[in-house]
């Protein structure tokens, strides 16, 4: 669950201000926000975090995409303090050590992208798919991907390119239990 | 070949998968400032008063700007498409007296940071008068409507017409006409990334620089210098990483001329990011066409004659090609097929709505619509299988170039090929048995087949507003890297990529020793942009033949040094080989001996730098067949698309990575047209689907795998034989779409079916069925 902590003790005529201690891809970020600040507008106007983009303001393109504290979120209808505590997860989280993420490689690989806008949200959308459901269908790959909008792509390669990278993450844990 | 025609992966895609890429709202310039817009709340009303002084008490606020100070001081926005003879208002930046849609800017405010820039904007008070709106083009042109632009009689924005043979002869002389009213409804673009400019003035020259989410980065940069007042050569425009177009981007807005404004202005840097709303109400729209179309034909099928009557509706003022977009469905109406007649009437109405503008395909979709639906009329009248008429209509290879009744010229084309390959790969006869198996079951399924040609490869310059070359740059720097810049500006196509592949295979070379710029007026020639799928065959073309006078100079430096001649250089594998001689040497110590120049031959100018500008001497014309199978579920009307089949021909392939990518994306945007988008206004010109939670976008879940193949016919307007593949997948899926749904309710007598086919249109018509 995500911790909601919108109480404020600011006297009235302030400038109404919260500490919030948000942790995004591993770093503490702190700072003092207004209470409207949306969490989009934190990740990348004060951790600098570009990555996460804003398509919609409705929740319904999905360019916004995070993880936080594991679950896939829309970041552009949700304020900072609400997530206040929490442990998010941007694009820039997902390669490691200079490599890229097997979504990150199956979506260049299978010409998943074009414009690139609503990638990298697709990306953190379909990384939950995958860790609901590791061997998804076509069709379950199609309604896990319903929340995130793509104009460029006619979903085609996206649906690919989740299917490649399902093949290859089953493949690295397969090496890493020793089968 | 090397590279030309593999499925490379792209090199623009590492930094867009790793979010690391720069948009126009990833830039934070120190000391930037934002700004936000006051937008009218009428789509028709008088501008009684302005008050912004509740909007200056804000703190933060650095500037508030209005129409009356604007229009002063920056010229109108710029209206590059004309038609003879058409009325022509002026729009200012920020509405002047009056306002005509919804969403049209009435005033702007700086801030410190966006909110307080937006809650600045929103106490800004405006007292209007409103006026009867007139938002039904039909309407808006009749006597007595409300008159938009008050300085002219009517709403009339032009007319525009021809006729080709005589088609009153051939009406007459027909044994069968058929006839019916198409309407090309209104559509939002929708790129996933908004518009949204920055503007700064930039020590120590005062260059004013815009970074702007645009398809046309120098003829941006040539309107803004025109607008603000700045001398062109201390204009600068930078398109950082382009979150998709559509043609949306293909213009020049009001915000970027505030934003540029507001800079000079405030002497600070100025952001302004469009919201979605904004987007979706603000952003030019497509299409909206009112077709009234007649088709004249022999008993056999044969076509004699066509005409067409078209409403286009304008909006409330012309964006840069506004005018002209309408045009282009005349010059394609005709289709793949040989109309020997045809008659076009084109009428342009101003109503109290958006502009509409280029939108993917751009004309063209409307033509292919209105010819593929009534050529089908035609063979449901006749009783004809839908390919059988299409194949008797199709001009024959040996007939190209191609001139038409539209007044075109197709360049090179084998219609009957395509179709025979999809409806091949569809297995067209197994479908009309399972469709006749599936009706005794009193289940509907219908098979809509599309055979499209589309113009492409805008274009030549006679037949454009603002030119139709395209530059291209290459420059081999001294180690041999290739650096090539190009006056297209790819958004999502790929071109970084697709270039490096054509430039490497000509160079021998690999494809990660070139690099493609683009986008950014002061490092770039002059250029006119991506639009009209002209990147490749038109500025691919431009740096083919830059390419070219390169190579011819580094084989006269290598025929110098290997003692050999210059046309027996072969460049291959990083190497110039002499053949004759059977000598060679480096790629890289040729490009040396440019540089150093103590070795060259007689007369030869040291360096390799070569800029071409490209002017194709006629348009292309991609085709294709596209067969789609829709199922109707018999209790919720929805039609559920089961097989999708696509044959294109764009000529030669650089990339079928791309291109196929390409057709993915136009197929779903014309299957969106076909089944869900529809931008809707009501009588008072409020627009209903303002957000994306009523503009119905299509989604992953909404279609099948389409299955693509293709033929290849080269275009010989251009040396690589390249034609375009940007808009196909949108031209040809349209009609295909709403063809198959036809077919499919044909048993109950439906001959026509208005889009966006949603479900509750055939559960009505389903319904009606069943109470009788």
């Amino acid at each position: 669950m995500l911790p909601v902590s919108l109480q404020t003790s600011f006297p009235k005529g302030m400038l109404m201000t919260q500490r919030v201690r948000i942790t995004i891809n591993g770093k503490l970020f702190e700072s003092d926000v207004e209470p409207r600040l949306l969490l989009t507008d934190f990740i990348r106007g004060v951790a600098g975090l570009t990555g996460t983009h804003v398509g919609c303001e409705t929740s319904i393109c999905g360019a916004c995409t995070i993880l936080a504290n594991g679950l896939a979120v829309k970041s552009c209808t949700m304020f900072a303090v609400q997530a206040d505590g929490s442990d998010l997860v941007t694009i820039e989280g997902m390669a490691k050590d200079g490599q890229l993420h097997p979504l990150q490689q199956s979506f260049w690989e299978e010409h998943g992208l074009q414009c690139g806008y609503c990638t990298t949200g697709m990306i953190m959308c379909a990384h939950q798919l995958l860790a609901r459901n590791a061997t998804p269908t076509e069709a379950e790959i199609r309604d896990g991907l319903t929340g995130n909008l793509c104009r460029c792509t006619g979903y085609q390669n996206i649906v690919k390119a989740v299917q490649s990278a399902s093949g290859k993450m089953r493949q690295t844990q397969n090496v890493a239990a020793g089968d | 070949m090397k590279y030309v025609g593999q499925a490379i992966k792209r090199k623009e895609d590492p930094r867009l998968v790793s979010g690391s890429s720069s948009f126009v709202d990833d830039l934070a310039l120190p000391g930037m400032l934002h700004t936000a817009v006051a937008r009218s709340i009428h789509a028709h009303a008088r501008i009684k008063r302005i008050d912004i002084s509740q909007a200056w008490k804000l703190a933060g606020v650095t500037a508030v700007v209005t129409g009356e100070e604007i229009a002063g001081k920056c010229g109108p926005i710029p209206v590059a498409g004309e038609i003879h003879g058409m009325k022509k208002p002026v729009m200012h930046l920020l509405a002047v007296g009056k306002v005509i849609y919804v969403g049209q800017p009435v005033a702007a405010v700086v801030a410190s940071d966006k909110y307080i820039a937006r809650d600045a904007a929103d106490l800004i008070e405006i007292e209007y008068e409103p006026l009867p709106a007139v938002t039904n083009p039909e309407k808006a042109i009749e006597p007595g409507s409300p008159v938009i632009h008050e300085q002219f009689s009517d709403n009339i924005a032009y007319t525009f017409g021809f006729e080709t043979g005589n088609t009153e002869e051939a009406f007459k002389n027909a044994d069968v006409v058929v006839k019916e009213r198409f309407v090309n409804q209104r559509l939002a673009p929708v790129s996933m990334e908004t518009r949204g400019a920055v503007a700064t003035v930039q020590a120590p020259d005062r260059e004013l620089v815009i970074w702007s989410s645009t398809q046309i980065p120098h003829l941006l940069k040539t309107q803004l210098a025109v607008m603000v007042g700045v001398p062109e050569h201390r204009t600068r425009v930078i398109t950082p990483e382009v979150g998709g177009g559509f043609g949306s981007k293909l213009n020049v807005y009001a915000e970027e001329g505030l934003v540029a404004y507001l800079a000079l202005k405030t002497g600070k840097p100025v952001k302004w990011i469009e919201g979605r709303r904004e987007n979706l109400a603000c952003t030019i729209h497509g299409r909206d066409q009112i077709n009234d179309v007649e088709l004249a034909l022999k008993k056999d099928g044969t076509i004699l004659g066509m005409r067409a009557k078209v409403v286009a509706d304008i909006g409330g003022y012309y964006q840069l090609l506004t005018a002209i977009i309408p045009q282009l469905t005349g010059l394609l109406a005709p289709g793949a097929y040989r109309v020997p007649t045809f008659k076009f009437d084109l009428v342009g109405a101003f109503t109290n709505k958006m502009a509409t503008d280029a939108y993917r395909g751009a004309g063209r979709p409307e033509a292919t619509y209105l010819i593929e639906r009534i050529v089908d009329c035609a063979a449901q009248k006749l009783k004809m299988d839908p390919a059988e008429i299409r194949r008797k209509n199709f001009p024959q290879p040996s007939e190209f170039p191609f001139a038409t009744s539209g007044g075109v010229v197709y360049d090179s084309a084998n219609y009957e090929k395509a179709l025979d390959k999809a409806l091949q790969l569809a297995d067209y006869a197994g479908l009309r048995k399972k469709q006749a198996e599936m009706r005794a079951q009193g289940k509907y399924m219908g098979i809509g087949l599309s055979s499209y040609v589309e113009i492409c490869a805008m274009g030549p310059s006679v037949a454009m507003p603002a030119g139709g070359w395209e530059s291209g740059s290459v420059r081999i720097e001294p180690t041999g890297k290739v650096t090539v810049l190009t006056g297209a500006s790819p958004h999502g196509q790929g071109q970084e990529t697709s270039f490096s592949q054509i430039v490497a295979d000509e160079f021998g070379i690999g494809i990660d020793d070139v690099f493609v710029q683009h986008g950014d007026t002061a490092r770039i020639p002059y250029g006119i942009g991506t639009f009209g799928s002209r990147a490749t065959a038109v500025g691919g073309t431009a740096i083919y033949m830059a390419v070219q006078d390169l190579k011819a100079k580094l084989a006269g430096i290598a025929a110098h040094i290997l003692q050999s001649s210059p046309d027996k250089i072969v460049f291959e594998d990083g190497k110039l080989i002499a053949g004759d001689a059977d000598k060679s040497m480096t790629f890289g110590a040729a490009v040396t001996q440019a540089y150093i120049a103590r070795n060259l031959p007689p007369g030869m100018e040291p360096g390799l730098d070569r800029t071409r500008f490209f002017e194709p001497s006629n348009f292309t014309f991609p085709f294709g067949t596209h067969v789609c199978v829709v199922e109707i579920d018999e209790e919720t009307g929805e039609p559920k698309i089961t097989k999708y089949v696509a044959v294109d021909d764009c000529g030669n392939v650089i990339n079928p990575l791309l291109a196929e990518g390409q057709i993915h994306g136009g197929i779903v945007q014309g299957v969106a047209q076909a089944l869900y988008e529809e931008v809707v206004y009501d009588e008072n010109g409020q627009l209903l689907t303002g957000s994306l939670m009523d503009y119905a976008l299509p989604r992953a879940h909404d279609l099948p795998m389409l299955e693509l193949d293709r033929t290849v016919t080269p275009s010989p307007v251009n040396p690589m034989g390249v034609k375009g593949v940007g808009e196909a997948g949108t031209i040809g899926s349209t009609p295909a779409v709403v063809n198959a749904i036809v077919d499919a309710l044909s048993p109950l007598g439906v001959t026509h079916i208005d889009m966006p086919v949603r479900p509750e249109k055939i559960w009505k018509i389903l319904k009606g069925r069943k109470a009788s």
